[in-house]
């Protein structure tokens, strides 16, 4: 088993999101993330699908992808270059003096903004790997656990440009 | 010129030469129907039940090549459809199906008779889209013709809300489309036929297994000729069966888990296992792990979703059938393999597919059509029927099988069948069916009736579910649950063998028959088969119904048990799981 990434391009047009989430549930492929938005090209949009599977299955789910006839393009980012993102908003419900002053530390060393606040409440954003996202979030809970309010974004990918950093 | 949406729909139909519509209307399609009134170039077909319609359509389009085209209203009209489109779009069928729906201000508003085809059909079709706008309509149309038509072939479905059929527009219908995200396969990797050729020549023990891609890419003809020159002997799918003639020198059988001992040894034995237009369904492979175990693999399909997904291939070809084997014919050479294909003879001649010689059997039957029919259409429904039809049958390339191979669909042969009639004409259509499946769509015998199509349909009456209940007496202890269709509220509970006295069959399918305005005729013994067939085929008016009183619990024979490897078959039934 192994984390995986496809870009996708599609047509923007009304039942290709359904068509591809359908693909999976239909097939029993497993989808860790999906984001979609539309691309400099008004009529495609374009899709970031990250998952975990073992090498056959994911080249099925590529094939599979492939001959939807609303798929223009599949691209496997799993092993080029590239960076990525992903947005995540952690709100801190019930803090006291001594969590505030952890929180604006966590917020320090890890380079995580803290966006909003109202004296319990503190709003933390962090635009980063999905991976760091996912410290973040178990680094919260271990002191935190109960009172975190999560959303997450999903990944989005661009092929590098120049480096091989991710 | 501006015209309607309706009309525009109606000359779309036309420049994509369709003469034949599979039509049943309703409040959403009314303006469409409208347009089609009195129009002479193309004859709307009203069957009894959409299930009928649909499953006519694609007996229409196996039968001749053309694409299928239904149109129904919304709602219960188009749901009606749905086991039709997956049958369909499972074996490959050129379908389109329109499907009126409500008006697009409606849409969403839980309006009468709504539903979201779209939705519903997305993971059991091709492609499926609703017009949401007039101006897009005679693109839509094109796209969905050259969508069902080309690559893997399959099911479209086109919805037409009302505002869109009644909308006036542009009369402009194009002539040729491109899709940037459909570009089907149109060529042949030439360096993977060599490759493959290369392994071909090495080969001690090679067989070819052939699928329903070869019947499909029409290249039956062309595989003949492949086989007759390498001296490869060739084992079929269901699907494929006929792309080379049943009684040819080098035909083995049918592969699967009621295929011929033959074919199974030969898979299991081989060395080089050459397969083209197959999806190695579990039905044909048995236990996995076990299939072919020797054998290099080369897997010519034109999906390449198709290519090792069950089984691992050696040499992957993504192409279509008929091209690559063309793309084969140009450099293959005879294989000298006497040893091996005498092997395949001698188990083929050591244990033949055979029935019992008493009585009425199945077997008897089918070689009756064999004998009396030399051009055709058979259809046929599912289930011991189905089975017996792709193991007795004799195809060619002037007897050709339709059957609900991948999805296995009870209740397809009787409207498959008027499909066909309609789509040929001049040849022999005859129905191979079950009581059960007889009944799931007997109200298109009104169809064959009023469209005076002289089919003929045997039904082979044995007064169960035979197929499950074959299933029940072998692996299931002999438990007879819901396969009796004699049961009546008198019967004992569990009870799990047929009786001397058991109750009467209900229908009675002459009666029944009789009733449509058909003709019915009942054979209860062998020596009354060949007069039932020449009484049927001077009836040139009207179908023929013959129900065939065969043994209550006659089996299908050979069968691999589940879960075991594909030449470890059960050959006769007697004494089995008692």
């Amino acid at each position: 088993m192994k984390k995986r990434w496809i870009c996708l391009l599609v047509e923007n047009e009304i039942g290709v999101l359904a068509r591809i989430a359908g693909l999976f549930s239909a097939k029993s492929y497993n989808m860790d993330s999906l984001t979609v938005g539309v691309t400099e090209d008004s009529s495609i949009s374009r899709m970031t699908i990250s998952l975990t599977s073992d090498e056959k299955t994911f080249e099925q789910i590529k094939k599979q992808l492939s001959r939807s006839i609303e798929v223009i393009k599949v691209v496997d980012y799993t092993d080029l270059p590239i960076h990525m993102k992903e947005i995540l908003f952690v709100k801190v419900h019930g803090c006291t003096e001594e969590d505030i002053r952890e929180l604006f530390r966590i917020s320090e060393v890890f380079d995580v903004p803290i966006i909003d606040y109202d004296g319990t409440t503190v709003l933390l954003e962090c635009t980063r790997t999905e991976n760091k996202n996912d410290d973040m979030i178990r680094l919260l809970k271990q002191r935190f656990a109960g009172r975190l309010e999560i959303v997450r974004g999903g990944s989005v990918a661009i092929e590098a440009v120049s480096s091989c950093e991710r | 010129m501006e015209i309607t949406g309706a009309e525009l729909f109606v000359k779309a139909l036309k420049e994509e030469n369709v003469t034949t519509l599979f039509a049943y209307p309703g409040g959403q399609a009314m303006d469409l129907f409208h347009a089609l009134y009195g129009e002479k170039g193309i004859d709307v077909i009203l069957p009894r039940h959409e299930q009928g319609l649909v499953h006519a359509a694609d007996g229409y389009a196996r039968s001749t090549g053309k694409v299928g085209v239904c149109l129904v209203t919304s709602g219960p009209g188009a749901t009606n459809l749905v086991t039709g489109i997956a049958t369909a779009n499972y074996d490959s069928v050129p379908m389109v199906c329109f499907t009126g729906q409500v008006s697009t201000a409606l849409i969403g508003n839980d309006a009468f008779q709504e539903v979201d085809i779209v939705g519903i059909t997305r993971s059991i079709c091709k492609y499926a889209v609703t017009v949401r706008k007039r101006e897009d309509l005679a693109e839509t149309i094109k796209k969905a013709f050259y969508i069902a038509r080309t690559g893997k072939p399959g099911v479209v479905v086109v919805d037409l809300p009302k505002d869109i059929q009644r909308a006036f527009g542009s009369d402009f219908y194009p002539k040729e489309i491109a899709i940037r995200s459909y570009k089907p396969n149109t060529s042949v990797h030439m360096g993977q036929i060599n490759k493959a050729l290369d392994l071909l020549s090495g080969a001690k023990k090679p067989v070819f297994l052939v699928g329903g891609g070869v019947n499909i890419a029409h290249a039956g003809k062309e595989m003949t000729c492949l086989a007759e020159l390498t001296g490869i002997p060739v084992i079929t799918t269901i699907m494929g069966k006929g792309a080379i003639p049943s009684e040819h020198d080098l035909y083995v059988g049918n592969i699967g888990i009621h295929g011929s001992f033959a074919a199974n040894s030969a898979i299991s034995n081989c060395d080089l296992l050459f397969s083209i237009g197959t999806r190695f369904n579990d039905r044909i492979t048995g236990k996995i792990e076990a299939f072919a175990p020797h054998a290099k693999v080369i897997h010519i399909d034109i999906d390449a979703a198709s290519i090792s997904r069950n089984i691992e291939v050696d040499i992957p070809i993504v192409a279509d059938a008929g091209n690559a084997i063309a793309a084969l014919l140009e450099k293959a050479k005879h294989l000298d393999i006497s040893e091996w294909v005498e092997q395949i003879r001698e188990w083929k001649r050591n244990y033949p597919l055979s029935m019992k010689e008493e009585g009425l059997t199945p077997k008897k039957i089918i070689d009756a059509i064999n004998h009396h029919f030399k051009e055709a259409v058979i259809t046929t429904d599912v289930g011991q029927n189905q089975l017996w039809a792709t193991q007795f049958l004799a195809l060619n390339e002037n007897r050709q099988m339709l059957t609900s191979g991948g999805l296995g669909t009870m209740g397809y042969g009787l409207p498959a069948a008027i499909g066909a009639k309609l789509g040929n004409p001049n040849k022999h259509v005859i129905v191979i069916s079950g009581d059960g499946g007889m009944q799931m769509n007997i109200q298109e015998m009104a169809t064959a009736v009023v469209y005076e199509l002289p089919i003929i349909i045997c039904i082979l009456n044995n007064g169960y579910l035979g197929n499950v209940r074959q299933w029940q007496e072998l692996f299931y202890d002999r438990h007879y649950s819901s396969t009796c269709l004699r049961f009546r509220r008198c019967c004992e509970i569990g009870c799990s063998q047929p009786k001397h006295d058991c109750p009467e069959y209900t229908p009675d399918f002459v009666r029944l028959a009789e009733s449509y305005g058909a003709k019915g005729i009942r054979v209860t013994k062998a020596e009354d088969i060949e007069t039932a067939f020449e009484t049927a085929e001077k009836n040139t008016k009207g179908p023929t119904v013959i129900e065939f009183i065969i043994d209550r619990e006659i089996n299908v024979m050979p069968i691999v048990p589940p879960g075991n490897p594909l030449n470890n078959m059960i050959l006769e039934s007697e004494g089995y799981g008692e």
